[in-house]
């Protein structure tokens, strides 16, 4: 009976330790890009930002300010102890669910994104070396072969939630915005897709461990053998598709204030409100996670692999694994900040487009760019492994 | 984008007839901004735009991380701007005379005038100083209500009321707190200053000084 146990609790305890830390981390990125882009705005525009939340220590006159840190916490407090105020005529069912249908996806795709190399507890840990023998794990949640795929398929369902918003407030300006978002998601959502073909043709497999570990090489000797390389244009292509599906500036017609109110959470309030903009700011880190992955290397600096620096002079510099696992999730975690930090740029220096000339950039620009970016992808592939 | 511009070359000059197969052509405007290929591909500029934010971005991160403000924002209660323009109408001062008394002679034409009703004075009785018997007990502005106008400076007959020119620092949870009374109000001793000798010393204007000053300028 031991055995038995022994044969699976192992597995279940580093599943729990990855999905815990997974889910800590894109709450707290969440949190912490709120104030992230309050400050980056306002440094950008010769502005102070938010700093006047403070946590006074009981009894004592001392206020932590902390650069405003706290002014998500008032935040979220705020949404938390609002009046849930609903509208007389709205759809009980599709009201309540669109918020949850919206926010859980938005974890759901992080699942099959590596965080970091190979995890061999036994080796790192001494103590827990009976126990866990000499297995190891990737370091991601779920290692599945058709990762990618289930990356399109939950973050589709973000659709269904931002339409049902619309529909089940029973108010016009929802019901506008949530047709826009649908149209406009779904634009996009094609143009992802075909990006991202080509990057599948090029690594040959739709698992997102694999194609991080095959980043970890050179290309002809200096570059790191990065997506962003092998595929600059898909890389752009993928980049202004993930902020569109985000709907945020330069993208965000489904809720542009200016003609929608706030589009199709206009009638949401109190934690549903919080529910939408939440969601909003880890996709922000999810769209981060999946770049990483996907064009800048993953979890890996350049040159590294699980064994260590293969610099490209022929110098080798090998790792324990005390040193790589926590280099590789920093710098996992950098690359994702940095991209981030960009998104928020992005979002504060580029005007709002019309909302035909936002389906004609998706339409007319960039499907036919993906399109040819795909067909030359194919050509190239098909020449290099010998016209086969 | 640009590139959903109906059409460029027919329907350019205003003369020339519409054809009945352009169902609409957007108005040609004489400064029609004319796009190069180069902006029309929308990327370089985007990139131009990034590059002008970031660099700002980190002009002013680096004053941030090397302790100097990255910011043209003053923290308003905490800090108080010095630049405010000299004729600036701020807060109250009453005038004093050489013995510290106030000039108010308490005639209310500063309460009467003042539109938005925000001066009290009480009047009291001073039988020793028989050149001005009448004198304020109380004056007191409600900077909650006040406009800062500064009609009641015109009005006063014995120029007794005057504006600086910084604005009072009232920031405060509860409106009684805005309420300035006599004391907070005779703040400025002429005595003690130099640059604005109070009262007015009479400058005595000679012939050939003014015949001077007026070739000077």
């Amino acid at each position: 009976m031991t055995g038995a146990v022994n044969s699976w609790m192992p597995d279940l305890v580093v599943a729990l330790v990855f999905i815990t830390y997974c889910m800590v981390m894109l709450l707290s990125f969440g949190g912490l890009l709120t104030w992230v882009e309050r400050k980056q705005s306002a440094v950008m525009s010769d502005r102070v930002g938010a700093n006047r939340a403070y946590l006074r220590i009981p009894f004592t006159n001392i206020k932590l300010v902390w650069l405003g840190l706290f002014h998500g916490m008032a935040d979220g407090l705020k949404m938390l102890l609002k009046e849930n105020f609903k509208p007389n005529a709205h759809d009980k069912v599709g009201y309540f669910l669109a918020p949850f249908i919206v926010f859980t996806p938005v974890l759901l795709v992080f699942a099959v994104v590596p965080f970091g190399g190979t995890l061999v507890p036994g080796q790192l840990v001494p103590a827990l070396a009976e126990w866990f023998g000499t297995r190891s794990y990737p370091m991601q949640i779920a290692t599945l072969d058709a990762g990618l795929l289930v990356v399109f398929a939950f973050s589709s369902m973000g659709i269904i939630g931002a339409m049902l918003a619309g529909w089940a407030s029973e108010n016009k300006f929802s019901l506008l915005g949530g047709l826009r978002a649908g149209s406009q998601m779904i634009s996009y959502e094609l143009v992802m897709g075909l990006t991202v073909l080509g990057l599948i043709l090029v690594y040959g497999t739709l698992d997102l461990g694999d194609i991080v570990r095959q980043q970890s090489g050179t290309l002809g000797g200096v570059l790191p053998a990065w997506g962003i390389f092998y595929q600059p244009f898909a890389a752009f292509l993928f980049l202004t598709a993930a902020i569109a599906e985000n709907k945020r500036i330069p993208f965000d017609l489904p809720e542009a204030e200016s003609e929608l109110i706030a589009g199709y959470f206009t009638e949401y309030s109190a934690m549903k409100l919080g529910l939408f903009m939440f969601s909003e700011f880890i996709q922000i880190a999810v769209v981060g996670a999946l770049f990483t992955t996907l064009f800048l290397g993953g979890y890996n600096l350049p040159f590294m692999t699980d064994a260590g620096f293969l610099l490209p002079g022929g110098r080798e510099i090998a790792l324990s694994q005390a040193v790589r696992v926590p280099l590789q999730m920093l710098t996992f975690l950098g690359k994702v900040a940095l991209m981030c930090l960009l998104q928020i740029q992005i979002r504060w220096t580029l005007p709002r487009f019309r909302y035909d000339q936002m389906l004609g950039l998706s339409w007319k620009l960039l499907l036919p760019l993906s399109l040819a970016n795909l067909a030359v992808t194919v050509l190239v592939v098909w020449l290099v492994r010998g016209g086969q | 984008m640009g590139t959903d511009r109906q059409s460029d070359a027919p329907s350019a000059s205003p003369a020339a007839p519409r054809r009945s197969t352009v169902r609409y052509a957007r108005k040609q405007y004489w400064n029609e901004p004319e796009m190069t290929w180069y902006e029309r591909a929308y990327l370089p500029e985007v990139l131009k735009g990034l590059a002008i934010t970031t660099g700002v971005f980190l002009r002013n991160m680096g004053k941030w991380l090397t302790g100097r403000r990255g910011a043209v924002t003053t923290y308003y209660p905490e800090e108080r701007r010095a630049d405010f323009a000299p004729r600036n109408r701020g807060k109250h001062i009453l005038t004093q005379r050489p013995d510290g008394s106030p000039q108010c002679i308490a005639c209310n034409m500063c309460a009467t005038v003042c539109p938005a009703k925000v001066i009290e004075i009480e009047s009291g009785f001073d039988p020793n100083d028989p050149a001005h018997p009448k004198y304020p007990v109380r004056f007191e502005i409600d900077y909650s209500r006040c406009v800062f106008c500064g009609l009641c400076v015109e009005a006063c007959p014995e120029d007794a009321i005057r504006m600086q020119a910084d604005v009072p620092g009232l920031v405060s949870d509860d409106r009684y707190n805005m309420w300035l009374t006599m004391d907070e109000m005779l703040t400025w001793k002429p005595q003690q200053d130099v640059a604005k000798p109070y009262p007015p010393k009479p400058v005595p204007l000679t012939r050939g000084e003014s015949a001077r000053r007026g070739r000077d300028q």
